[in-house]
């Protein structure tokens, strides 16, 4: 194959191409970066609530049994979109009530069900944890999920 | 075995296929969570055995390419290593951090991003042993031979580390967060990670095939363009969905599927060498590996990658058991694999023995790439019949679950397969030496065009 390429011609469209497309993607990074701070995310309402809330997510790392926005693992519900599955659009003190219920309710101990851990949230935590995800569900994410099941 | 430092690969070999064993076994706990959920809840949830298994992977991986290196940089910059004391230094460090990073997460010490889950002083104890290897290898290719596969080698290593600095930066908000997180994720395996693995698949070839390093060479850099000119902007099929602006649908869609080319240029490649070749290496497991690597990373990477990376596929598939199918396969054919045939060819020359015990080490290769064939093939349906039922018809996350029970079976069955070819291997590696079998090696002549 590619007969009238030499080694060294390969071996500088490789070192070219590479750099110019590294740029390119940096660029577009950089872009995305300003879209999402300024476009399409709620900077204002990034309060230290929110901020406390993405640490008590991170801190019992529910991502490796939960997906949010789509990334994580698939063991559990889709949580990007939990705040509108349980009517935080229409009523957010339901909302609010009803995911802290379920999160104060675990372990449903349902012989055969996927068992959720307990946490012991204080109020506090409890309460930034669901400004994190409703600020997420605020994301503008091109519409994803299709429905509201995540 | 030319050069005595080449030895120094052995101890990172065997960290490697320890902490490989390790990682199915954490695979296997998980899968039978899913087949049984309330198995060990109260004792070690679901989330901990994920990240016990992901994170062996990736550690086990790095060991592996870091023994690779070892074993490959004396004989292609024709120099013994600068420093075996420090390579064994730096092993014990990373040993270390990734023995700690396992222990602590069963008592819930961690980070909390996927696959970026360890401690802050554990990633700081990776980063420094990761520069002392990297010094070490570079200060050996800088006094020896350069060869377009220890430069390529190396620069992949060197960018490996670089991007690796984005797992420091946890922005609070989380759509930039994600932004991020794709430059190490994404940036390693798809694209300089296949700097690492297309050289070190040439490295093999040249060994075994006898093929001009000429040829071998210019074909390598047109993967590794590839790759890279696919890749960086093929990260596009992961900011569809998180707040990135609209332009990264066709971008994405357009380079991510381009992301096949290199794949199936070292398919190509591979055969095209094997059959080129004129020398008849007695190691043909090591062969049989050289031609599954690249075979079996462009059907997990490639198709089943591409079965879902345009936007408008993705929309309905994204974040399903579709892709934790490919997720398996693609680490599997690409690295896993990868890593399991240099081992193949550097274990009888480290321990100075013919080519040995050769039919169970092909036998533990047919037997765990099946089994992960088929663990995939389940996961897909599985991830069809999800997509179908939650994303299309909008059912419930837990009542489709429900409906997947079958196939979580098959998946634990699958690994349990797995977890009986690994054991073929370990032995076929470390076990006592017998003598050459097959004998003499009639089949799969190279040159013949059998395979
Ligand atoms: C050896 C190379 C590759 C490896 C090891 C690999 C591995 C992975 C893994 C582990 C994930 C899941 C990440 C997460 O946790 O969210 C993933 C996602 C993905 N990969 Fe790959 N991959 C490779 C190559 C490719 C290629 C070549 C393509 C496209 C042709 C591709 C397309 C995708 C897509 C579209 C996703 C996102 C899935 C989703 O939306 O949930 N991958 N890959
Ligand atoms: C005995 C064999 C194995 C079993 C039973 C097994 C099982 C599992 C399970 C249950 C998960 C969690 C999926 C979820 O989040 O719902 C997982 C994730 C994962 N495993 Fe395995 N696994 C096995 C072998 C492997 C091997 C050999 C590799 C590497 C090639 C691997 C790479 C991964 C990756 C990359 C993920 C994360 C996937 C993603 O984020 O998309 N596993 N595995
Ligand atoms: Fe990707």
């Amino acid at each position: 194959m590619a007969d009238g390429l030499t080694k060294s011609a390969a071996r500088n469209i490789f070192y070219g191409g590479s750099l110019f497309f590294f740029l390119v993607f940096a660029g577009l990074t950089a872009h995305s970066h300003w879209y999402m701070v300024n476009v399409s995310t709620d900077s204002e309402g990034l309060t230290d609530s929110v901020k406390h809330g993405k640490e008590v997510w991170e801190k019992n790392m529910c991502i490796n049994c939960h997906s949010i926005m789509g990334e994580g693992a698939y063991f559990a519900p889709e949580l990007g979109n939990v705040w509108e599955r349980y009517g935080g659009h229409e009523n957010p003190e339901a909302a609010r009530a009803g995911i802290s219920a379920w999160i104060r309710a675990q372990p449903l101990d349902v012989e055969g069900r996927r068992q959720m851990p307990a946490y012991d949230f204080s109020d506090e935590a409890m309460s930034s944890l669901i400004d994190f995800l409703e600020w997420t569900d605020g994301i503008d994410d091109q519409d994803w999920p299709p429905h509201p099941a995540g | 075995m030319k050069y005595e430092t080449q030895k120094v690969a052995l101890p990172f070999f065997m960290v490697a296929m320890a902490l490989f064993t390790l990682q199915i076994v954490f695979g296997l706990l998980a899968a039978t969570v899913y087949a049984w959920p309330n198995f060990m809840a109260e004792v070690m949830p679901f989330n901990i055995m994920r990240v016990s298994h992901t994170n062996l992977l990736i550690v086990w991986l790095l060991i592996g390419f870091m023994g690779s290196t070892y074993y490959l940089m004396p004989e292609e910059a024709e120099q013994e290593i600068h420093s075996p004391n420090l390579a064994y230094l730096q092993l014990a460090i990373f040993a270390f951090a990734g023995a700690a990073a396992l222990v602590g997460y069963q008592f819930g010490i961690h980070e909390g991003r996927e696959f970026l889950e360890q401690p802050f002083w554990v990633k700081i104890l990776i980063t420094i042993s990761f520069l002392m290897f990297l010094f070490n290898t570079s200060m050996t290719l800088l006094k020896g031979r350069k060869t377009a596969i220890n430069l390529v080698l190396m620069l992949g290593l060197w960018l490996a580390a670089v991007f690796w600095l984005f797992a420091f930066y946890n922005p609070t908000n989380l759509a930039v967060d994600k932004l991020y997180w794709w430059w190490v994720v994404h940036l390693w395996v798809e694209g300089v990670w296949e700097l690492i693995m297309a050289s070190l698949l040439g490295y093999l070839l040249i060994k075994m095939t006898g093929v001009d390093r000429e040829v071998i060479e210019k074909w390598l850099y047109i993967i590794v363009g590839l790759a890279l000119f696919s890749g960086l902007l093929g990260t596009g099929h992961h900011y569809y969905w998180i707040g990135a602006p609209s332009y990264w649908q066709p971008i994405g869609s357009i380079f991510s599927t381009l992301e096949v080319a290199p794949f199936f240029a070292m398919v190509v490649f591979a055969f095209t060498m094997f059959w080129k070749g004129s020398r008849n290496h007695p190691n043909k497991a090591a062969m049989l590996w050289a031609l599954g690597c690249p075979t079996v990373a462009f059907f997990g990477a490639g198709v089943w990658g591409f079965m879902h990376t345009l936007s408008f596929v993705n929309y309905y598939s994204h974040g399903t058991q579709v892709t934790a199918a490919h997720g398996h396969l693609a680490f599997y054919g690409a690295y896993v694999m990868l890593i399991l045939g240099i081992i193949t060819y550097a274990m009888p020359q480290i321990r100075r023995v013919q080519p040995y015990n050769q039919v169970l080490n092909m036998w533990g290769f047919w037997v765990m790439t099946s089994a992960m064939c088929f663990m995939t093939f389940t996961l897909t349906f599985a991830g069809v019949v999800q997509t179908h039922l939650q994303r299309v018809i909008g059912m419930n996350y837990m009542e489709v679950q429900d409906q997947l029970g079958l196939f979580y079976f098959m998946r634990l069955g699958a690994g349990v397969a797995v977890a009986v070819g690994a054991i073929m291997l370990l032995y076929a590696f470390f076990g006592p030496a017998r003598e050459q079998v097959p004998a003499g090696g009639t089949q799969m002549t190279t040159g013949t065009g059998s395979v």
